[in-house]
């Protein structure tokens, strides 16, 4: 199949850049969207041009490296698939292809499709994590754990930080990461010591970065795990509470 | 040609580990805060040290080439982690998991290691569930269990299909953890080039910063290489994209032993090649073999539509040939045996080349729901990549390259021979032998990560106490920046016709038809002569674009594929001397008049460890004899 | 790229007052804005009510108009509690206007000026969602008119004070009025549609069980006052109260 690209090209940080237009002649349906930009990119080195820098890494939908604005959709119109699981078969001949990197003031280019997205490893060294030193551990069946707490936190914690949520947002906010995050540990009975500590530091360090929720549910379609958005409405309500809470003098549950 | 030593410590297995943590030296913990230890990847392997090593009060300076360190490739581990808790009540014991790896690995394994690797198992599962891993568990509220290839009990503990994800976020999260309190320094989007010796001994490493292409120098006591495997050289992998042999590869160019190169897994569950664009094969999950059944038509002239051949046309060759353990055999004998179905012109699929993965008796056994909430998360994959329902028409699978068991040569202490330079997860040779069970790498990089080196290090570094690290503008340093800037500059300039993908996916063919799941001598010899010209071309002929101060990934590919170059040789070479068949290396010369593997226990018991001679010089080839006093050496049998 | 933990560059604790230092944060401002919500969905509804006593006739309305300033009976003085109302309903609109304010910067700074190049296909987010800003600045300068039309008179040459029934009468006898009427109480269904549902994800009241019943409430509610709302000056405007 023949196609068209339009092509965000920019050459660092900080730096301008523009649209630049592409042809991808014999693509096979067969390909995925980032082995498409690999011909096209093959084509380009070997006419002496720089080709399209695009992160991408484990090409099976789970490493979360890869993501790019597709007409207008994070990852694509394919619900639930990350960019490298996108195939060209849903695409038609003669189609023209808009590619955009994630825009967001807390993500700034870094080149042409490249974001920084070190802004969500900052809200996990805020508090994503369970305080627990190697070696420190209890034998792990004393703590027995809900089947269904067990996957709703995996539901939760599936989530690839690819950043797409935050692309999606018409308020580039970063609700749905973060309360994936959150809603992975607090759900434990291992999360609750540090659960509102935990949920006040990632949310002030995620409004640090990123804008607020307005509940559009843009994110959870974005979403290529599908995660749900009753995660942010359990991190609101963590939040307030851990705002209203004497942590002191009622525990931490 | 020398004999290595390990350095295991004497006494009963059951006792080696407990009595060498006595006999080891420690650091005080006040003294901690004077050492400084770099950390190369975080992977599995590397988070896990170096979050378990800023723990304990150590400088560390931990380094990826992703954005961030959540993306290294073990993620991407689907089926499970084993650990010898015996909490299925099935029998299983340090002892059997020991017995189980040693037997897997095709009795090429170190004895002692892999010992100590089962008895720190069960702390694994202890540390990672109290991170908060969210293992799948029963209705009461317990972990559950599930069984892999080449074991008989259950001992397997999973999180749906993405246990390497989960696990990987649970050291993730302890290394942000440290990141946070300062005790270890994050560098992202930066990549290894070169490790700096002086006097003998590591003392730190070169890094690209890949987004302005700054290089720099960092020192430190000593350097751990956490850097996963190598199994791109075949160009076609089930690794992601950036996976690369730089990092041990530069550390062998500075004199590591690199041990076992030619041992790597043909995994048996992946996807088949649709076409020549195709950058990446995909993994299907071992654990699919629980419930599903592998076949391929009796006559290879079948056409029919899998549906439509009836039972008794179909050949389950897996239970035919090894009844016991049926379609879980291991992965060495069941990608052989997928690739003698192809071989015999019986594959299946448009290019016939795949078998058959049918979940047809599973889904009317236990229902469709039950099948789903196992394996939905697969078979979504599945059909993402071929758009095929695997729910209706069974998988297609065929073998493709997944582990790399070679690594850098280490002792007991995972140190590798030179000193202060460590080697530790898929990186280092040690525990799988010639072939790795399932579930057990996810296990081996936390066991180094969390348990092993976190002990072993301190061995070293008390001898170090009060000295500085060697500073960045020690000439050692500039020398070593200066040859790195010189390589860049020199990939920059040849400005030829062929690009560095061209190469890298030539030399992938050369690999997997002489290097791949079948060798012979005279293969062997072909690819021998085959890789060094395709090299020189490259180092004349290879064209890669834009410059050195920005962002270039042609740059870093161009980079990681010279290397693979001399890896590749070095892997054939490792193959044609090991005059043998065993694990994951088959030798065609030496197979049972039933194309099994045929081992030869009496002049190839041993591990071969590669001296770097320098460039275009054949390596010194070094031995490591492998004693076995616990587990007897027998033939593998699956049957 | 080197990487910094967040706790070492962190700002010293900030020395303000608990209660700034929560509104600070955009959840805590959606949590005020959802229960200023609440209150003004109340006020609203009690409001529509109690305004369909003008189909029981003018003394009634009237009866109802003079019941309010008296609220509290013989133990508060003379239309102190509806003072007390009023100043309490004010408080929350005006905050609930603020944290829009607030957030809506925030979220245009977290956006940036560079925008997709092809416009957004919502997939998720309804017209209502989107609007948000947009009706509620209707429903602003409505209110405003709407104190000025039947409170305070000013725009009513007819107003008669005390007397709702006439004043309500001649507003809405007059088209205009009764079209603006008409379309502002249409942007206010916009915006407590997407508001009632909502406000359940900003104050995390989130169940599986009951979830889907929050868009059916939001429907209905909507429905209940907007038709109730609208009821007013069609029924003036067609004669069937004069």
């Amino acid at each position: 199949m023949d196609l068209t690209l339009k092509v965000w090209r920019q050459d660092g940080p900080g730096k301008p850049g523009e649209f630049r237009e592409y042809e991808a002649k014999g693509i096979s349906p067969d390909s995925s969207f980032l082995e498409m930009l690999d011909v096209v990119n093959e084509r380009l080195v070997e006419a002496g041009d720089v080709p399209i820098e695009f992160d991408h890494d484990c090409r099976e939908g789970i490493c979360g490296t890869c993501g790019v604005m597709i007409n207008g959709h994070p990852h694509g119109d394919q619900k639930g698939t990350a960019t490298c699981q996108l195939h060209m078969r849903k695409f038609n001949d003669g189609d023209r292809i808009v590619i955009e990197p994630w825009r967001a003031t807390g993500m700034p280019v870094m080149r042409d499709l490249i974001v920084d997205r070190s802004p969500l490893d900052r809200i996990i060294e805020a508090g994503g994590y369970i305080s627990v030193n190697t070696g420190g551990a209890p034998d792990a069946n004393l703590i027995p754990v809900p089947k269904p707490a067990a996957e709703s936190s995996m539901d939760a914690a599936a989530c690839i930080g690819c950043a797409a949520c935050i692309a999606a947002c018409p308020n580039s906010a970063g609700q749905l990461f973060t309360s994936a995050k959150l809603a992975h540990l607090n759900l434990l009975p291992q999360g609750q010591p540090e659960r509102y500590a935990r949920t006040i530091a990632m949310v002030e360090t995620m409004e640090e970065f990123f804008g607020s929720c307005t509940n559009h549910g843009e994110c959870e379609e974005a979403c290529p795990k599908s995660i749900s958005i009753d995660n942010i409405a359990l991190m609101n309500r963590d939040y307030i509470v851990a705002k209203f809470k004497d942590r002191r003098k009622a525990g931490q549950r | 040609m020398t004999t290595l030593d390990a350095k295991v410590p004497a006494g009963p297995i059951q006792d080696k580990w407990t009595n060498h943590r006595f006999d080891m030296k420690l650091v005080n913990p006040a003294n901690k805060r004077k050492y400084e230890i770099i950390i190369i990847g975080t992977g599995l392997a590397g988070a896990s040290a170096a979050a378990t090593l800023g723990e304990l009060g150590y400088n560390v300076k931990v380094f990826t080439y992703h954005d961030s360190p959540r993306r290294a490739h073990s993620i991407a581990a689907q089926g499970g982690i084993n650990a010898a808790k015996n909490y299925t009540n099935d029998g299983d014991s340090i002892y059997r998991l020991f017995y189980d790896t040693v037997k897997g690995g095709d009795y090429r394994s170190r004895e002692a290691n892999v010992y100590r690797l089962a008895e720190v198992s069960n702390e694994i599962i202890d540390q990672c569930t109290a991170q908060g891993v969210p293992f799948a568990r029963e209705y009461g509220g317990l972990l559950d269990n599930r069984s892999f290839g080449g074991a008989q009990v259950s001992r397997t503990f999973y999180a749906r299909g993405q246990t390497g994800q989960q696990l990987l976020l649970g050291a993730y999260q302890a290394l942000a953890r440290q990141v946070s309190l300062g005790n270890v320094k994050l560098f992202n989007r930066s990549e290894m080039l070169e490790v700096v010796l002086h006097e003998g001994r590591a003392v730190g490493v070169v890094v690209r910063d890949l987004i302005n292409g700054e290089i720099s120098s960092h020192s430190a006591h000593a350097v751990v290489l956490a850097t996963g495997g190598y199994c791109n050289v075949f160009f076609l992998s089930t690794m992601a994209m950036a996976c690369n042999t730089t990092a041990i590869w530069r550390a062998h160019r500075k004199g590591a032993f690199f041990a076992n190169p030619s041992y790597t897994q043909i995994h048996p569950t992946c996807i088949p090649v649709h076409d020549e664009f195709q950058s990446k094969l995909t993994l299907m999950s071992e654990s699919l073999r629980n419930d599903g059944r592998i076949w391929v038509p009796i006559d290879p002239d079948d056409t029919r539509a899998a549906n439509d051949i009836p039972e008794s046309e179909r050949d389950y060759y897996l239970e035919r040939i090894y009844p016991s353990f049926g379609n879980l055999a291991p992965r060495d004998v069941s990608s052989r045996a997928a690739m003698r179905m192809i071989d015999e012109n019986r594959g299946v699929g448009p290019l016939k080349n795949g078998v058959y993965l049918d979940f047809s008796d599973a889904i009317n056994r236990l229902g469709k729901d039950v099948i789903e909430a196992r394996y939905g998360n697969l078979f979504e994959m599945y059909e993402r990549i071929t758009d095929e329902d695997p729910y209706d028409v069974p998988m297609r699978i065929y073998p493709a390259p997944h582990y790399s068991m070679g690594g850098l040569w280490v002792d007991y202490n995972l140190m590798t021979n030179v000193p202060g330079l460590y080697a530790i997860g898929e990186a280092n040779f040690s525990d799988h032998g010639a072939n790795r069970l399932g579930a057990s790498a996810l296990m081996q990089g936390l066991a180094d990560g969390y348990f092993v080196l976190p002990y072993t290090i301190a061995d070293y570094l008390a001898d170090w106490l009060n000295v500085k690290p060697v500073p960045t503008d020690h000439e050692v340093f500039k020398e070593a920046e200066q040859e790195v800037d010189g390589r860049l500059k020199q990939l920059l300039s040849i400005n030829g016709t062929r690009t560095v993908d061209s190469f890298h996916r030539e030399l992938g063919k050369i690999m997997i038809e002489y290097c791949g799941l079948a060798r012979s001598k005279p293969g062997l010899e072909k690819a021998l002569a085959e890789i060094p010209a395709l090299r020189d071309e490259f180092w004349k002929n290879v064209r890669v674009t834009g410059t050195e101060d920005n962002y270039n990934s042609e740059l870093q590919k161009a980079g990681r594929v010279a290397d693979f170059f001399e890896l590749a040789e070095l892997m054939c070479r490792d193959a044609l001397e090991r005059e043998e068949s065993c694990g994951g290396h088959f030798r065609v010369e030496h197979q049972t008049e039933e194309g099994e593997a045929k081992r030869d226990d009496v002049d190839q018991a041993h591990v071969s460890a590669w001296e770097w001679k320098g460039f275009n010089v054949p390596q010194a080839h070094h031995k490591e004899p492998l004693e076995f006093e616990n587990v007897a050496l027998a033939q593998r049998s699956y049957k | 790229m080197t990487t910094t933990g967040r706790r070492q560059d962190t700002k010293p604790a900030r020395r303000v007052p608990w209660i700034i230092e929560f509104y600070r944060s955009d959840v805590a401002k959606k949590w005020i804005m959802a229960l200023s919500g609440v209150i003004l969905l109340g006020y609203i509804a009690a409001h529509m009510l109690g305004n369909m006593k003008v189909y029981f006739g003018p003394e009634e309305i009237n009866h109802y108009g003079e019941a309010l300033r008296e609220l509290g009976g013989d133990l508060v003085p003379k239309t102190h509690l509806l003072w007390i109302m009023r100043i309490g309903l004010t408080a929350a609109f005006a905050i609930h206007i603020h944290a829009a304010y607030s957030l809506t910067r925030t979220n245009l700074k977290a956006r940036g000026r560079v925008r997709y190049d092809v416009p957004r296909e919502y997939l998720a987010a309804n017209y209502a969602s989107r609007t948000m800003r947009w009706s509620g600045v209707i429903v602003l300068f409505f209110v405003l008119f709407h104190l000025a039309d039947l409170t305070w008179g000013t725009t009513n040459p007819d107003f008669i004070r005390g007397d709702v029934y006439n004043n309500l009468i001649a507003s809405f006898e007059r088209v205009p009025v009764a079209a603006l009427y008409i379309v502002a109480n249409l942007a206010l269904g916009l915006h407590i549609l997407h508001g009632v549902w909502s406000l359940f994800q900003s104050v995390g009241a989130n169940n599986e069980v009951y979830n889907k019943w929050r868009r059916y409430l939001a429907w209905g509610f909507t429905a209940v006052i907007v038709l109730g709302n609208l009821s007013f000056p069609i029924a003036v405007q067609l004669g069937i109260i004069s």
